[in-house]
């Protein structure tokens, strides 16, 4: 059957238009804690637009700054939204999938009503990208309150962090489905998410690593991600670039479906 | 194998399900599962009189390619056909589920009528609740027929589960949730309207006693507040068959007799119950009608009162005997004087079991012979006997 299920036509191929219920679940979870999750995705923006962006871009603006004369803040804001976005997705695809899965077990109940394991899996992704948008949402305000986009093209970042996010907790959920217990979340996050986070064009351009590691920062999506809500936020946009990273982006999430789909079905339906 | 056959008129072999499970399996490359295989495809606009829908238009080919496969007309007559198997609401020929090696149910048959509170007995592991997830549709069926409300687990697992209610052996509540919004959550994942979600749930609560408890998280509830709930859940949709595996296990007593008599209530009302049990109180109490499961099989079928009939004796005699007075032929001895007086004698370490229609008479005769036990007890048989009988004594793990 998982043979099969690689050559589905649709990527989310079993998910009916009941996934949203699932999102229904989680946003009356929400319901609960949404001012305290609000509040933190105002104050972190500020917390690194603030350090970073002007504490940090204060000596790299003094030292010649960047080519074109960019401010490091408004060179940095751009990649820290999608940044934002992709971590709070890696970690909601991980820890609290696990817990639906085996710890509370609030999978198997769902299982037991019309829910399919892809109306799961398609509903929760939903929820993750919901919640990138408001993260993102957020990150946008501070950015346009601290004057650190340089093109009203920034608000075009929102959906590509969106994007991003989805491209992150795809296959993030489909390796959850794999795992007995959280140790893998440990190893995933630490070699990972945190050198991606550092190294995937975030902070400096990809083109001061080592030649080696260059054809890595390719095989992620944050770096696609960066580069286009960077561009976008400049201002300098390339289409043809921009496309070629939104593609990858839309590759890594339908692969991340796909390989969600066996493993979800691997998992739930035994 | 064991045959639970007892629903009259019932006595369709499963052709028609077998041949829906193995006919025409691919429609223009679409699988029974949904998926579209483009190998299958290929070979199905290949061959005019195979499984493709009989379409040999390039147009209707690539519709009936890009539409879902209750869009293929090839798959209406078979899902007419196994609408049509008998009024048993479940209906197993064969069934069997396997895990790599391991076989975890091995060919089991049975049927179970609607209105009737049908029971899985069986010590652990014996397959009871790999059955019960099959019946559920959640468990993909290995080999065999199964067919419930006379659908096909396979292909209408949706339209089953809208039917059904299940109380899993884990609760599987949502500690994030309130008692209440549990129960509107639940009522959600079957299409309710908000307003429909919340009647029935305030409804369920009263009906399980924990209407004070509404507003409240899951966790602080006690082991048989979180059991009603769970039953109030599977009640959601108002089904017309309940699945119930080991609903009570690990309650006191006064929380299995209040879910008892919830149970009956709504055996009362018409629902159909199936559940799984090691507790043989809880069988004799709920069941119409069981089988024995052991080992991966179904080894007895009836109703509680004609697998002891069956089984066992109506009476069993208990005797005990001190034995650190150095009698050395105790076993022999005793056994020797109880010979030819009932129909078995079962010894244990610490007594002596007599299965017998009466045991106040074989008692008395045993005193006559001289035995002399330390303590006598005559008592009914009961399920327990039975289950001893057909699953053996030695603990299984």
């Amino acid at each position: 059957m998982a043979a099969s299920t690689v050559w589905q036509l649709r990527p989310w191929a079993g998910a009916s238009r009941r996934s949203v219920r699932i999102l229904e679940h989680d946003l009356l979870v929400f319901r609960r804690g949404w001012y305290s999750y609000m509040l933190s995705g105002l104050a972190q923006p500020f917390l690194y637009l603030v350090a970073m962006g002007i504490g940090l871009g204060l000596y790299v603006n003094r030292n010649g700054g960047l080519p074109g004369g960019v401010p490091y803040l408004n060179y940095i804001a751009p990649a820290l939204l999608v940044t934002q976005a992709m971590m709070a997705a890696a970690f909601e695809s991980a820890w609290p999938i696990m817990a639906k899965i085996m710890w509370d077990k609030t999978y198997l109940a769902a299982l037991n009503t019309p829910l399919g394991a892809m109306d799961l899996l398609v509903g929760d992704l939903m929820w993750i990208a919901f919640r990138a948008t408001l993260l993102a949402a957020l990150f946008l305000a501070a950015i346009v309150l601290l004057g650190a986009a340089s093109s009203p093209m920034v608000v075009l970042a929102v959906p590509v962090a969106v994007l991003t996010a989805i491209a992150f907790a795809a296959p993030i959920m489909a390796f959850t489905a794999t795992q007995q217990g959280d140790g893998g979340f440990n190893a995933l996050f630490r070699f990972g998410i945190t050198p991606l986070f550092l190294f995937s064009g975030t902070f400096f351009p990809i083109e001061k690593l080592p030649l080696f590691l260059q054809p890595l920062a390719w095989l992620t999506p944050l770096y696609h991600g960066v580069a286009v809500a960077r561009s976008l936020s400049l201002g300098q946009i390339e289409p043809v670039a921009g496309l070629v990273h939104i593609g990858a982006l839309v590759a890594f999430a339908v692969a991340g479906v796909v390989a969600g789909r066996i493993t979800f079905r691997r998992r739930l339906e035994v | 194998m064991g045959h639970a056959q007892i629903v009259p008129g019932s006595s369709n072999d499963g052709s028609v399900a077998e041949k829906a499970a193995s006919g025409p399996d691919s429609c223009f490359g679409w699988s029974e599962a949904g998926q579209w295989n483009p190998v299958a495809a290929a070979w199905a606009r290949l061959r005019p009189s195979g499984p493709g829908c009989g379409h040999l238009n390039p147009v209707a080919a690539a519709w009936a390619r890009l539409r879902p496969p209750e869009r293929c007309p090839a798959y209406h007559p078979i899902v007419l056909e196994a609408a049509a198997t008998p009024e048993s609401l479940i209906h197993a020929r064969g069934l069997t589920k396997r895990f790599g090696a391991f076989t975890a149910v091995d060919g089991v048959d049975f049927d179970v009528a609607p209105g009737e509170a049908f029971g899985f007995l069986g010590p652990n592991g014996a397959g009871k609740t790999s059955t019960m997830r099959m019946i559920g549709t959640v468990s993909p069926v290995t080999a065999g027929t199964l067919t419930v409300f006379g659908l096909n687990p396979k292909r209408d697992g949706p339209k089953i589960r809208a039917r059904l209610g299940v109380v899993p052996q884990a609760d599987t509540l949502d500690p994030e949730l309130s008692v209440l919004e549990n129960l509107l959550v639940y009522g959600r994942y079957f299409d309710l309207s908000w307003g429909e979600a919340r009647r029935r749930a305030l409804e369920l609560l009263d009906f399980v006693q924990l209407t004070e408890r509404s507003n409240d998280k899951v966790e602080p509830l006690s082991g048989g507040m979180k059991r009603r709930l769970v039953i109030a859940r599977a009640l959601i949709n108002e089904p017309s068959l309940l699945l119930l595996d080991e609903p009570t296990t690990g309650l006191d007593p006064q929380a299995r007799h209040l879910l008892w008599d919830r149970l009956y209530r709504l055996k009362q009302r018409g629902v159909t119950l199936c559940l799984t049990t090691h507790y043989m109180d809880e069988a004799e109490q709920l069941c119409d009608r069981l089988v024995v499961m052991d080992q991966a099989r179904i080894v007895a079928e009836g109703s509680p009162r004609q697998l002891i009939e069956r089984y066992v004796s109506r009476e069993v005699l208990e005797l005990r005997f001190r034995r650190d007075d150095g009698e050395a032929d105790d076993d022999a001895h005793i056994a020797g004087r109880l010979d030819g007086l009932a129909e078995r004698v079962e010894q244990l370490p610490d007594r002596v079991l007599v299965y017998t229609p009466d045991g106040e008479a074989v008692a008395a005769t045993a005193y006559e012979r001289g035995l002399r036990p330390t303590s006598v007890l005559v008592r009914r048989s009961t399920l327990e006997d039975v289950f001893l009988r057909l699953t053996g004594r030695s603990l299984v793990e």
